[in-house]
C-alpha cells in the first residue's frame, strides 16, 4: 500500500504543556484508520494538524512526498468533519454542500449535478432546499460529510463525528461511514474516544495517551495483544495482574505458575498479566487454580458480571454461569487466556475492579487519607 | 401580573411619560404659557420651520452621526473581530480595559479629555480656533466604537469557532472566511451596533459641547443654546417631531424583529418534522 | 518550504487590530494622559500642584439666615454636594428600579418586550428637553402647582431645591438602573427557584438569599450606570437647581468658558481617580457579599 501521509517526529505545547509527544505515523491510501484515546490524549491536535489548523512545533508532516508544515488548510487536498459539524446557518442545504465548488469558481451547472450526486450519496435528495438549521442531528451530519467529499480530498479527516448522535443513530451511521470509505477509495482519519466505535469500523486503529503513541495496529491486534496496561485497559474490559515470567511458557500470579503462550522474556522479570474476563472459566472451588470469593453479581443480559475478591485482587469475570453472592468459586486459565505484558508507567494504574472509574478511585483514595 | 403589581407598573409609567406628554400637549399650544393651555395651534410648528439656524443643526446631526457611524462600525467590525482573535489572555485584557474607558468615564472627562488635546495639538500648529467638525467627528467615533466593538464580540465568541475553519479547510483564505462566512454569522450584530452608534452620536450632547467649535453647530448643542435664553414652544414643537421620528423607527424595527421571530419559529419547528 | 511563514490561524489578527490600536491610543489613552498632564501643570506648562491645592483649599463667604457670613471651602462643599445628590439619586433609582425590574421580569414574554420598550422610549428623547420639560412641570407656577391648586391645597415650592435635582437624575437615568437588573433576572432560572422553595425557603427567602444575590451583578451595573452620570451632570443642577446648586460638573464647565483648562482639568483628574476608589470599593464589597452567603 502506498504511504500518503506520513507524521515525523511531531511535537507539539500549548502554554508550555507537551501534547504532542515525538509522534510518527504514516498512513496510507485507501486505509480507514481511526485515532483512539480519552479527552486530552492529543488526538484531535493531531487531526487538526493534518488538516492544517496547528503547525508542530517540531518535526514534518509529509503528503505525497513534500513537507506540508506550512500549507494553510485552503491549500490542502484535505477535509474535515467537523465535531459539531460546523455547517454555515446562513446557507441552506445545497450552498452548504455547494461551498467548496463556488469557492474553486466551478460552472453552475457542473455544481448543480455534483451537488444533486453527492446529496443523494447521503440520502438527503430532497432536503437541498431546506435550511440547515431545520435538520436533524443525524442530517446534519450527512450534510457535512457530504460537503466535505464533493471536491474529492485524498483524505478525510473525520472529528468525533459520531458524539452527538444517539446509540442507535450511531451504529447505522458507522455502517454508512465504512460503506462510504470504501465506495469512494478515500483515505478516512477518524478521531473518536469511543473504543468499540473503533473496533468495529477501522482499519487500523492509534492508540494515544498523553501525548503519545501507545500502539498501532488492526483491531484484532490491539484487542488480543494490547502491548501495555493503559491499551488493555482502555479497549475492553481487562483484569491486569502483576506477574513474574518464570520461563518461557510460564507465568507465576496471585501464588499460581500457569502455561501461558509467551516468551521472551528474561526470567524472573516482573510484568503485567492481562486476563480478559470472558476468557475465565469458572469451576468448583476444590478444583480451581485460583480460588476466590464473589462480591458483586451484576446481570448484564447476555451474561452475568461478577466480581470476585481474588487474594484482596478484584477480578471481573463474564459469564453464562449463575452465581451467588458470597459464594466461593474457582476459576481456571486456558494458556491462550493470557497475555503477558512488559512493565510500563502505566502499571499498577488500572486493571482492578474495585471501582469502575478513576474518578471513584481518586475520591476513595482521598477519603482514605483523611 | 398581581394588582399590585399593575398599580406599581403604572406610577412607574405616570412619571416616565409626564414630561413627555406635556411636551406634546403643549407643542400645539396657542399662547406662549408653558403651563396654561389656551387652544389649539400649530403656530410652534410654523416658527421652527422658519427658523434656520435650527434647520441647519439639524442637517449637521444628521451628517455628523451618518460619518461617525459609518466610521465607528467598520472600525470596530474590524477591532471586535481582532480582539476576538487575539490568543495571549493578558493582550485582550488590556483591549478590553481601553474599550471599556469612554463608557465608565463620565461624559464629561471623555470631553474635556479629548477637547485639552485638540486644543493642545492646535496651538502647535498655530490655529486660533482647534475645534471644528473634524474634532467632532473623533469625539463621536471614539465613544461609538466601545458599543459597536461590545455589540460584535459576543457575538463572535458565541459563534461555533469551527465555522472559519470550515471555510477555510473547504478552500477559503482566511480574508475570504472571514466575508464569506463570519460576516454573515455577525451581521445583525453589526446592525445593532450601527443603530446604537447612530443614536448616540444623535443624542449626544457634553461630549459635543466640549469638542465643537461655532462653525458646525448639532442640535443638541443648538437646544442647549436654545433653553439658557427664555423658551418659546418652539422647542417643544421640535421635540414632539424628535418624539414622532423615533416612535415610527422604533415600530418600524419592532415589526421586522416580530417577523424574524416568526421565521424562527417555522425553522425550529421545521426541525421537528 | 519558508518555515518563517506566520502561524495561518492567527495571520491577519494584526491587519484587523490596527486602525483601533492607533485610534484608541490617540483618542482613549493620550487625552488621559492629558487631563494629568494639564492638571499638574501651570499655563505656561511648569510643573505645579497650584491646580490641586486649590481644589482642596479655595475658600468663599457664605451668608447664614442670620445675615452673619461663614468661611467656607469652595469646591469642596460643590464635590460634597454633589456626591450627596448623586448617592440620593442612585439609591432612589434602586429602591424603585428594582421592583420594576423583578415585575418585568416576571410578565409574559409578550408584556416584557412591552414594558422594555416603554422603559426606552423617554431615552429616545435628548435629556436636554426631558430635563427642561420637569423644569416647567416642578415651576412654582407650572402644572404641578395648578393641579395643586385646584385640589385646594398649598402650592409647593419645589424648582431650586435639592429635592427637583434629585428628581431630575432619578428621571434621566432611571432607564439605566432597571435594564441591567431585568435582563439578570429575565435569564435566571426559573428552576433555582424552585429549587430554593423546596430546599424550605418561603417567598421573602428566596429572594433574599437566591433572587438578589443572583442579581448582583445587574445591580453594581445599574448602580455604575446611574451614579457616574449623575456624579458629572452640569445641565439638570442649571435648569432644576435654579443656577443655586452648583454641582462639580457645573465647574468643571464654568472653568472650561473660562478658559481655565488647567483648573479644569486638575477637577476632572479629582473626579476621575475618586470615581476609580469608588468603583473598586464597590467591586469588592460586593464581591464579598456575593461570595460570603447569607
Amino acid at each position: 500500500m502506498k504511504k500518503i501521509i506520513e507524521l515525523k517526529n511531531i511535537t507539539k505545547s500549548f502554554d508550555g504543556e507537551k501534547v504532542l509527544d515525538g509522534i510518527n505515523l504514516y498512513i496510507c491510501d485507501n486505509e480507514f484508520i481511526t485515532l483512539l484515546g480519552p479527552s486530552g490524549c492529543g488526538k484531535t491536535t493531531l487531526l487538526r494538524m493534518i488538516g492544517g489548523f496547528e503547525t508542530p512545533d517540531e518535526g514534518e508532516i509529509i503528503f505525497m512526498g513534500d513537507c506540508i508544515n506550512d500549507v494553510p488548510p485552503h491549500k490542502r487536498n484535505v477535509n474535515t468533519v467537523f465535531q459539531k459539524y460546523a455547517l454555515f446557518p446562513h446557507l441552506n442545504v445545497f450552498e452548504n454542500v455547494a461551498f467548496p465548488l463556488r469557492e474553486k469558481k466551478v460552472p453552475k451547472a457542473e455544481i448543480k449535478q455534483k451537488v444533486d450526486e453527492m446529496l443523494s450519496l447521503v440520502m438527503l435528495s430532497n432536503f437541498a432546499n431546506r435550511s440547515v438549521t431545520s435538520l436533524s442531528g443525524g442530517q446534519q451530519q450527512r450534510v457535512a460529510i457530504a460537503r466535505a467529499l464533493i471536491s474529492k480530498p485524498q483524505i478525510l479527516l473525520l472529528d468525533e463525528p459520531l458524539g452527538a448522535l444517539d446509540l442507535k443513530l450511531r451504529k447505522d451511521m458507522q455502517q454508512e461511514l465504512k460503506k462510504i470509505q470504501q465506495s469512494t477509495g478515500i483515505t478516512f482519519v477518524f478521531v473518536t474516544h469511543d473504543q468499540e466505535e473503533a473496533l468495529s469500523m477501522s482499519d487500523t486503529i492509534v492508540v494515544l495517551s498523553e501525548g503519545k503513541i501507545q500502539q498501532i495496529g488492526t483491531p484484532a491486534d490491539i484487542y488480543n495483544e494490547p502491548k501495555n496496561a493503559f491499551v488493555a485497559d482502555f479497549i475492553g474490559e481487562s483484569n491486569i495482574i502483576d506477574g513474574v515470567m518464570v520461563e518461557n511458557f510460564k507465568a507465576k500470579f496471585s501464588g499460581h505458575t500457569f502455561d501461558c503462550l509467551d516468551k521472551g522474556f528474561a526470567e524472573g522479570e516482573p510484568v503485567d498479566v492481562v486476563v480478559r474476563p470472558e476468557d475465565v472459566d469458572i469451576v468448583p472451588e476444590a478444583e480451581g487454580m485460583l480460588k476466590g470469593l464473589v462480591t458483586q453479581v451484576t446481570f448484564m443480559g447476555v451474561h452475568n458480571e461478577i466480581i470476585v475478591d481474588i487474594g484482596g485482587f478484584k477480578w471481573m469475570i463474564q459469564t453464562t454461569d449463575s452465581v451467588n453472592v458470597g459464594e466461593r468459586i474457582g476459576i481456571s486459565l486456558e494458556p491462550d487466556a493470557i497475555h503477558i505484558m512488559k512493565k510500563s508507567k502505566y502499571s499498577g494504574m488500572f486493571g482492578d475492579y474495585s471501582s469502575y472509574s478513576n474518578e471513584l478511585d481518586e475520591l476513595l483514595d482521598a477519603g482514605g487519607e483523611e | 401580573m398581581k394588582t399590585t403589581s399593575k398599580i406599581y407598573t403604572s406610577l412607574i409609567f405616570v412619571f416616565l411619560f409626564a414630561p413627555i406628554a406635556v411636551l406634546l400637549v403643549f407643542s400645539f399650544n396657542d399662547a406662549k404659557s408653558l403651563s396654561v393651555f389656551s387652544g389649539f395651534s400649530l403656530r410652534w410648528y410654523r416658527e421652527l420651520m422658519s427658523d434656520e439656524n435650527t434647520l441647519e443643526s439639524v442637517k449637521n446631526t444628521l451628517i455628523l452621526a451618518t460619518s461617525a457611524t459609518c466610521i465607528s462600525t467598520v472600525v470596530g467590525t474590524m477591532a471586535a473581530y481582532g480582539i476576538y482573535r487575539i490568543r495571549r489572555e493578558w493582550m485582550r485584557g488590556v483591549m478590553n480595559t481601553v474599550t471599556n474607558i469612554p463608557m465608565i468615564n463620565p461624559d464629561i472627562i471623555t470631553g474635556i479629555s479629548m477637547m485639552l488635546v485638540f486644543v493642545f495639538v492646535g496651538h502647535l500648529f498655530g490655529a486660533a480656533t482647534s475645534l471644528n467638525f473634524w474634532t467632532l467627528l473623533i469625539a463621536h467615533v471614539t465613544f461609538c466604537l466601545p458599543y459597536v466593538i461590545f455589540q460584535v464580540l459576543p457575538k463572535l465568541n458565541q459563534m461555533d469557532s469551527n465555522l472559519t475553519e470550515a471555510a477555510q479547510d473547504l478552500g477559503c483564505t482566511p480574508l475570504r472566511a472571514f466575508v464569506k462566512v463570519t460576516l454573515p454569522q455577525i451581521m445583525p450584530s453589526i446592525i445593532t451596533g450601527a443603530i446604537m452608534a447612530f443614536t448616540l452620536s444623535l443624542d449626544d450632547f457634553v461630549i459635543s459641547y466640549f469638542t465643537s467649535g461655532n462653525d458646525f453647530q448639532t442640535l443638541p448643542i443648538r437646544i442647549y443654546g436654545m433653553t439658557k435664553k427664555t423658551v418659546t414652544p418652539k422647542m417643544y414643537a421640535l421635540a414632539t417631531i424628535i418624539f414622532v421620528v423615533t416612535m415610527v423607527l422604533l415600530l418600524i424595527n419592532n415589526v421586522v424583529e416580530s417577523k424574524d421571530r416568526k421565521e424562527d419559529r417555522y425553522n425550529s419547528e421545521g426541525g421537528t418534522r | 518550504m519558508n518555515k518563517s511563514v506566520a502561524r495561518h490561524t492567527s495571520g491577519g489578527t494584526g491587519f484587523f487590530l490596527f486602525p483601533y490600536s492607533v485610534w484608541s491610543v490617540l483618542f482613549i489613552v493620550v487625552p488621559l494622559v492629558f487631563v494629568a498632564y494639564y492638571a499638574f501643570t501651570d499655563n505656561n506648562f511648569n510643573f505645579t500642584f497650584e491646580n490641586i491645592s486649590r481644589f482642596f483649599t479655595a475658600v468663599s463667604q457664605v451668608k447664614n439666615p442670620d445675615g452673619t457670613f461663614q468661611e467656607v471651602r469652595t469646591y469642596l462643599v460643590i464635590f460634597v454636594r454633589s456626591l450627596k445628590l448623586a448617592a440620593v439619586s442612585t439609591v432612589v433609582c434602586l429602591a424603585i428600579g428594582y421592583p420594576m425590574a423583578y415585575i418585568m421580569a416576571r410578565a409574559r414574554a409578550k408584556t416584557q418586550r412591552l414594558l422594555v420598550t416603554l422603559i426606552m422610549i423617554p431615552m429616545w428623547m435628548n435629556f436636554l428637553i426631558r430635563t427642561y420639560a420637569w423644569m416647567t412641570i416642578l415651576q412654582d407656577t407650572g402644572i404641578l402647582n395648578g393641579f395643586i391648586a385646584k385640589l385646594g391645597m398649598s402650592p409647593l415650592h419645589i424648582i431650586g431645591t435639592e429635592t427637583a435635582v434629585v428628581i431630575g437624575m432619578v428621571y434621566d437615568y432611571f432607564p439605566y438602573m432597571i435594564l441591567p437588573i431585568y435582563s439578570i433576572l429575565a435569564k435566571m432560572d426559573e428552576k433555582l427557584l424552585e429549587a430554593a422553595r423546596d430546599l424550605g425557603c418561603n417567598g421573602f427567602g428566596v429572594m433574599r438569599r437566591v433572587v438578589f444575590p443572583l442579581s448582583m451583578p445587574g445591580v453594581i451595573s445599574g448602580i455604575t450606570m446611574v451614579l457616574i452620570p449623575s456624579i458629572s451632570t452640569f445641565y439638570i443642577s442649571q435648569k432644576l437647581g435654579n443656577g443655586k446648586f452648583f454641582l462639580i460638573g457645573d465647574v468643571i464647565e464654568g472653568q472650561y468658558i473660562a478658559n481655565n483648562l488647567h483648573f479644569a482639568a486638575a477637577i476632572a483628574f479629582i473626579l476621575m481617580v475618586i470615581l476609580l476608589v469608588c468603583m473598586g470599593l464597590l467591586k469588592y464589597i460586593t464581591g464579598r457579599t456575593v461570595h460570603g452567603g447569607a
